[in-house]
């Protein structure tokens, strides 16, 4: 459990990093970060197969996503950046004050959920689950996926015939 | 088990409000349009983390092993689009601030 | 009933094929015969044989689907629609290439539309809410408009919170209830009785739907997004998408899931009746055609949303009619509203006027449409407001029920000054050659004004058919 904690303290403070960081690019990286430990809590919390999607998709593609998006919007310069960042530092210097406030009042309420429980599941796997009990859930992704590949054609297509 | 795995649903939940009040801090603080799809990345990754202790909790961890894998999905689409509006925006006004953008509005 | 969703993903797949290229100018013929063919099979499914006998031979795929009264609406409304944004599309979107991306996009809607009507499980609820609202964003951004884009930018922001606050409230479901199911989670709420943490569920959940449709804490989003989009797809958007997304899951959610309490229904009135008024007042300040209709919708949704909270069945039916009602009205206001963009090329009041005279249909049609929203008989809308105050004060919400009176007459006073400000009046020397928009455009507003005064006229055959299907 003070492991759980502890990983859990390292993810809010992965969060505030990415947060609080001066350039868009390290804050794209923070996001991996923040993937990264969410996974390892995940593997802790018996999700070994959610935890490999989390960790190729949240942490790998989705940062790469946004690096190649601020790689094809003007980058900043030095001194820009610089100013941006003292400017930012004004807005957000009370968000970690604001974060372990937050924390330490949420934790002080000891809050006992009084809940019953439901019974354990019959399924046994998440194959199970996707492909016997809930094959809808996979229809879903797939048109999810064709639809989302569909638009960004749409998007980026007649962007660049614009600029011609 | 469940008796011991309920004691480790509030730790985890406090966690989850705390990563959910930063990425909200984000998306409203921020004048850049894509921190303010980070922002949403954190909350979303605050969901995920819920979603996976709901599951660990109550025993049925197949199945919100199969939520998470399915809300990635979405997730990554929706955010793939919606950097596709955010460069659409860049390549009207050659900026990334909200600022900007309002002015823009009220002027056409 | 799975081919509902599955047809049109495959047409989807067929047209897209590298190989077939010559078959995508069949694209426009085929969605009109799906589109057609699904406004049949719902108009026959209002007997509940056919929808057995129907349903049966069907069961290709175990998806968990099922379909009632409402949803039955729901198909006739999206395929209704998605059929006319078609139809005035094809005289905006000329290019061939652009043409058909459109026409894959709204197959795309109708697909996750069916399967967000038909779906039994909270989980793909969400799911197709996020599919609906993903299309939405592409459909809004077609133009690239750069307002339009902005718009979008904030509607992608709302709309996103709006899904994290519905899938921790699922989140929440699945620790207490182990499913996702609907009935599974009723029947674990109806057991285990009132729980502090299944309300924060609910809350979560409702408060997710309000800012989908657009409600008033929530309705910052709404009127830009409307207004910059273009004409076809704020059709598509005022008539079926947000409704669906917003209210429509908030109907099937409150019905099947979480059950209509007397506290939810306090938190409903409120809501409603502030949209009501805060939508009705901010209609009379606008001073552009596209705009006034999108602060007019939210009233109108408010209007739904009082109907659900007066908790009793005739409410229940009034909310749904009216929901059907706005649909139609709103979507044929749109309709005008592209054929004056499409002819003259703008759609702020201040230039237009004495249009009747150069566009008789369009004006006769926005009349009915107006009379319509504002509740005068014998149209269709009238009805379903009266059902929606009976039931308001058969509850004893009788303030309440003053209120949505009084803002029907304020309806009627914002869309009767708009009507004379754009087209009675004198004519401006511009518009002297102006003619009527072209036949796709006024086809569309003929069918559903016709829609509008038939519902209306044969009102006790709708009521009861209504009955049924709802009972």
């Amino acid at each position: 459990m003070i492991l759980n904690i502890f990983i859990l303290i390292l993810l809010v403070i992965a969060a505030l990093w990415m947060v609080m960081t001066r350039s868009l690019l390290r804050s794209a990286i923070g996001l991996a970060l923040v993937s990264l430990v969410l996974t390892i809590i995940m593997f802790r919390l018996s999700s070994p197969l959610a935890a490999v999607f989390e960790l190729s998709v949240c942490a790998g593609l989705i940062p790469v996503l946004f690096i190649s998006t601020i790689s094809l919007t003007y980058p900043l310069s030095k001194q820009e950046m610089m100013e941006h960042f003292k400017a930012r530092l004004r807005r957000f210097w009370y968000l970690p004050v604001l974060v372990v406030i937050v924390g330490v009042i949420l934790s002080l309420l000891k809050i006992k959920p009084d809940i019953t429980l439901p019974l354990p599941e019959s399924a046994k796997d998440v194959r199970d689950v996707l492909w016997n009990l809930r094959p809808i859930y996979l229809i879903g992704q797939i048109i999810v996926l064709l639809a989302g590949a569909f638009g960004v054609v749409i998007l980026f297509k007649d962007s660049k015939k614009d600029e011609h | 088990m469940n008796i011991e795995a309920l004691q480790i649903f509030w730790p985890f939940s406090i966690f989850v409000i705390m990563l959910f009040v930063i990425g909200i801090y984000y998306v409203l603080a921020t004048y850049n349009l894509i921190r303010a799809l980070l922002g949403l990345e954190i909350m979303i990754k605050a969901i995920t983390l819920l979603l996976i202790v709901a599951g660990y909790v109550s025993g049925h961890v197949a199945l919100a092993q199969s939520l998470v894998i399915t809300l990635i999905v979405i997730e990554v689409v929706a955010i793939t689009v919606s950097v596709g509006i955010v460069l659409g925006i860049h390549s009207h006004t050659n900026s990334l601030d909200t600022r900007n953008l309002l002015e823009k509005t009220h002027e056409g | 009933m799975s081919l509902l969703i599955v047809i049109p993903f495959f047409s989807i797949l067929v047209f897209n094929l590298p190989f077939l290229k010559t078959l995508r100018k069949a694209i426009f013929i085929w969605s009109i015969f799906l589109f057609l063919s699904q406004i049949v099979l719902s108009c026959c499914s209002i007997s509940p044989s056919f929808l057995t006998k129907f349903a049966k031979p069907l069961h290709l795929f175990n998806f968990n689907l099922n379909l009632d009264g409402l949803g039955v609406i729901m198909l006739f409304l999206s395929a209704t629609i998605l059929l006319f944004t078609l139809i005035v599309s094809h005289s905006f979107i000329k290019e061939e290439k652009r043409r058909f991306n459109f026409i894959t996009l709204l197959l795309f809607t109708l697909s996750a539309l069916n399967g967000l009507v038909m779906v039994r499980d909270i989980f793909s609820l969400y799911i197709f809410v996020e599919i609906t609202a993903i299309i939405s964003y592409v459909l809004i951004a077609f133009d690239k408009d750069m307002r339009a884009m902005s718009a979008v930018f904030k509607y992608v922001i709302l709309s996103t919170v709006a899904s994290i606050l519905m899938v921790s409230s699922i989140a929440i479901v699945l620790l207490l209830t182990g499913d996702t199911n609907f009935t599974v989670i009723y029947e674990a709420l109806h057991m285990s009785g009132v729980n502090p943490l299944m309300m924060l569920a609910l809350s979560l959940f409702v408060c997710g739907l309000f800012i989908k449709a657009g409600l008033v804490p929530f309705h910052g989003w709404l009127p830009e997004v409307y207004s910059y989009s273009s004409a076809s797809v704020s059709i598509l958007l005022a008539g079926i998408l947000s409704k669906a997304l917003g209210v429509y899951t908030l109907i099937r959610v409150l019905k099947n899931v979480f059950g209509l309490t007397s506290q939810i229904g306090t938190i409903l009135l409120v809501v409603g009746t502030a949209s009501i008024l805060i939508g009705a007042f901010g209609a009379l300040a606008q001073k552009n055609f596209k705009k006034m209709l999108a602060y007019s919708s939210i009233s109108q949704v408010g209007y739904i949303i009082v109907g659900l909270a007066s908790l009793n069945p005739l409410g229940f039916i009034g909310a749904v009619f009216h929901f059907f009602n706005h649909s139609i009205f709103k979507s044929l206001l749109f309709v005008n509203s592209a054929g004056l963009e499409k002819e003259i090329g703008t759609t702020d009041m201040a230039h237009l006027g004495g249009l009747s005279k150069r566009m008789p249909i369009t004006a006769t049609t926005s009349v009915l449409g107006i009379l319509s929203a504002a509740g005068i008989p014998p149209l269709a809308g009238f009805w379903s407001k009266l059902l929606i105050i009976i039931a308001l004060f058969v509850s004893g919400h009788y303030v309440y029920g003053i209120i949505a009176i009084f803002a029907s007459v304020l309806t009627l006073a914002y869309l009767l000054s708009m009507q004379r400000m754009v087209f009675f009046g004198k004519l401006n020397e511009k518009f002297i050659s102006v003619k009527e928009a072209g036949f796709s455009i006024v086809l569309p507003a003929i069918i559903l004004g016709a829609i509008i005064v038939g519902v209306g006229v044969l009102y006790p055959l709708v009521f009861k058919a209504l009955i049924l299907l709802l009972a």
